[in-house]
């Protein structure tokens, strides 16, 4: 009798055992998937050119620095690393100073053309950005932006300003308008109570949109290769040279390129699902 | 300062940038496609469409798209699936799952440059395993299939990161009870995510299928690293016409078919998978 009932309990059991072992191994299986191509091109970077070149290769690094100090004594790395971080630094502050501002106002006050800018600000994201670096091309030599940082960073901010826009004022609306009003109460203007209250609660959000904005413009590869021909950014500089370069070049390139990237992604972590979860509406 | 001029005042840095590096070269974009030589005309149009590569770059650029977007939104559901299922180490698996995200196309491309490449890591594992005599040739100009495939392989790799953060987000704007009260009356797993899940996601898979679809149609740098000119892509074809040709209105005929496609199929899905007022969450 008891052998019946309790026959049913144990294969569910079995099956919920069985289904956590399959969910464990898909996490695992789809991990590997992600992180073995890095991997592998760590240790490419991390071997000596000989034995980037070589056949059979061994998956393991050699702990070589030979590519990575051709790479970067190599004619125009200098130069473009520091272009990379130039223009990403200026994109940050240039998608911040103006984002965030339009954020605060979205999140704090209803006013009529605010369903206008909001769809001004989501139709961005409908557009192939970096092919407005076309035209851009020539507006920026008639007024003497081409080949300059910051003409290529005024680009990059159209691609990296929706998501600062976004992410800030959702940072905004989650902190409570009452602490403001508090503040006014105790005799603070709108500008102390901001800066008192309100800056303080959102400056870490703030800082992880400013990095994802960092992130966007490091990464770009279209814009750049259009808008610099001097001043080139890593990007440029590596896509330029794919014809010539060689394979240890490259790949210790890509590796300079990766790795930055993994800790922007690391310090933003925590922001990414906010940042897409209010680009869903 | 107060009344009802903050709003406006906050919100025109941003405003008044998208208009001057967003709408104006759109407009100025549009402007260089129909024109040549300061007269209307749809020469560049008829340049661009005679052109041998054309018709090869637009299909190839289709069928990459027609490919990846569905694998990768199976893929990007998947992760989202296991990860909203995990109790421990659900914060290490999102990172790991996200961290392409934060990896340039160009980078990307190079990552899997190292494993297709006539001395990477396939060909070794290959030759390890047996199967090879001696190293194929994934890349070479005579093999259009294998860097298709490769090409494929890397946008899979890259670019699903982005459809599962938004999946996620939507995952977590699901109320549980519909899933608790879907399993007191013995609904499946499979059942619960066909019939609760899917449809509550159409948002999000609105919002992931579009973003998505538009950079499918920029690819561009995993291209040029991994086929260079053996596999011509819109975007590619238009860095070449800017570049290598010089013919900036056949570039921006290129540029504006790609936006007119990007415009098209953002309009076709909002239709398409249109979430009516009433059913949102």
């Amino acid at each position: 009798m008891s052998a019946v009932a309790e026959a049913p309990v144990v294969a569910t059991a079995d099956a919920r055992k069985a289904g956590s072992w399959l969910l464990v191994a898909t996490v695992i299986l789809l991990s590997v998937w992600v992180l073995l191509p890095i991997y592998l091109l760590i240790v490419n970077a991390l071997s000596s050119p000989e034995e980037v070149t070589a056949f059979p290769k061994r998956f393991f690094p050699s702990f070589d620095f030979g590519s990575l100090s051709f790479f970067i004594n190599f004619a125009g790395v200098g130069r473009a690393l520091w272009n990379s971080v130039l223009v990403a630094t200026l994109t940050m502050i240039l998608s911040i100073g103006f984002g965030a501002p339009a954020g605060y106002a979205l999140s704090r006050f209803d006013f009529p053309g605010k369903g206008t800018f909001r769809f001004l600000v989501l139709m961005t994201r409908a557009f192939p950005l970096p092919l407005l670096a076309l035209p851009l091309a020539v507006m920026f030599i008639r007024t003497g932006l081409d080949d300059t940082a910051i003409g290529l960073a005024l680009v990059h901010t159209t691609l990296a300003l929706p998501f600062a826009v976004l992410i800030t004022f959702s940072l905004f609306s989650g902190i409570p308008v009452e602490l403001e009003e508090a503040a006014w109460t105790l005799g603070c203007t709108r500008l102390q109570a901001f800066r008192k209250v309100i800056l303080p609660l959102a400056l870490p959000g703030i800082a992880a949109s400013a990095i994802f904005a960092f992130t966007i413009s490091w990464n770009e590869v279209f814009a750049a290769a259009v808008l610099t021909i001097e001043n080139r950014t890593l990007t440029a500089f590596l896509l330029q040279s794919l014809g010539e370069s060689p394979l240890y070049l490259k790949f210790a390139g890509g590796a300079a390129l990766v790795i930055p990237a993994l800790i922007f992604i690391f310090a933003v972590r925590k922001y990414l699902f906010a940042m897409w979860g209010i680009a869903n509406r | 300062m107060h009344g009802k001029a903050l709003p406006y005042l906050l919100l025109m840095p941003a405003t008044l940038f998208l208009c001057v590096f967003f709408l104006y070269p759109f407009a100025l974009v549009a402007f260089e496609a129909f024109t040549r030589d300061g007269g209307f005309t749809l020469d560049n149009f008829r340049t661009m469409a005679g052109n041998w590569k054309f018709p090869v770059a637009f299909w190839n650029t289709t069928l990459l798209a027609a490919i990846v977007v569905p694998i990768q939104l199976v893929t990007a559901l998947l992760m989202a699936t296991v990860v909203s299922r995990l109790e421990t180490g659900r914060g290490a698996a999102l990172y790991i799952f996200a961290i392409p995200l934060g990896i340039s196309d160009l980078a990307a491309g190079l990552i899997w440059l190292a494993i297709f490449d006539q001395s990477g890591f396939l060909n070794t594992l290959l030759s390890n395993l047996g199967l090879v005599d001696r190293p194929v040739m994934f890349l070479g100009y005579q093999s259009k299939l294998t860097i298709f495939i490769a090409v494929v392989l890397a946008e899979i790799w890259r670019a699903t990161a982005i459809m599962m953060v938004i999946l996620v987000a939507g995952m977590g704007l699901i109320p549980r009870e519909y899933h608790e009260a879907a399993e007191v009356f013995g609904a499946s797993p499979w059942k619960r995510f066909v019939k609760i899940t899917l449809p509550l996601l159409r948002p999000s898979l609105q919002t992931a299928i579009i973003l998505r679809v538009i950079l499918a149609f920029e690819v561009f740098a995993v291209v040029a690293a991994l086929g260079g000119t053996n596999l011509p892509v819109l975007m590619g074809e238009t860095y070449n016409w800017q570049f290598s040709l010089q013919d900036r209105n056949v570039a921006a005929a290129f540029a504006l078919l790609i936006l007119a496609i990007s415009v098209g199929l953002t309009l076709f899905f909002l239709r398409a998978l249109r979430v009516p007022k009433e059913a949102r969450i």
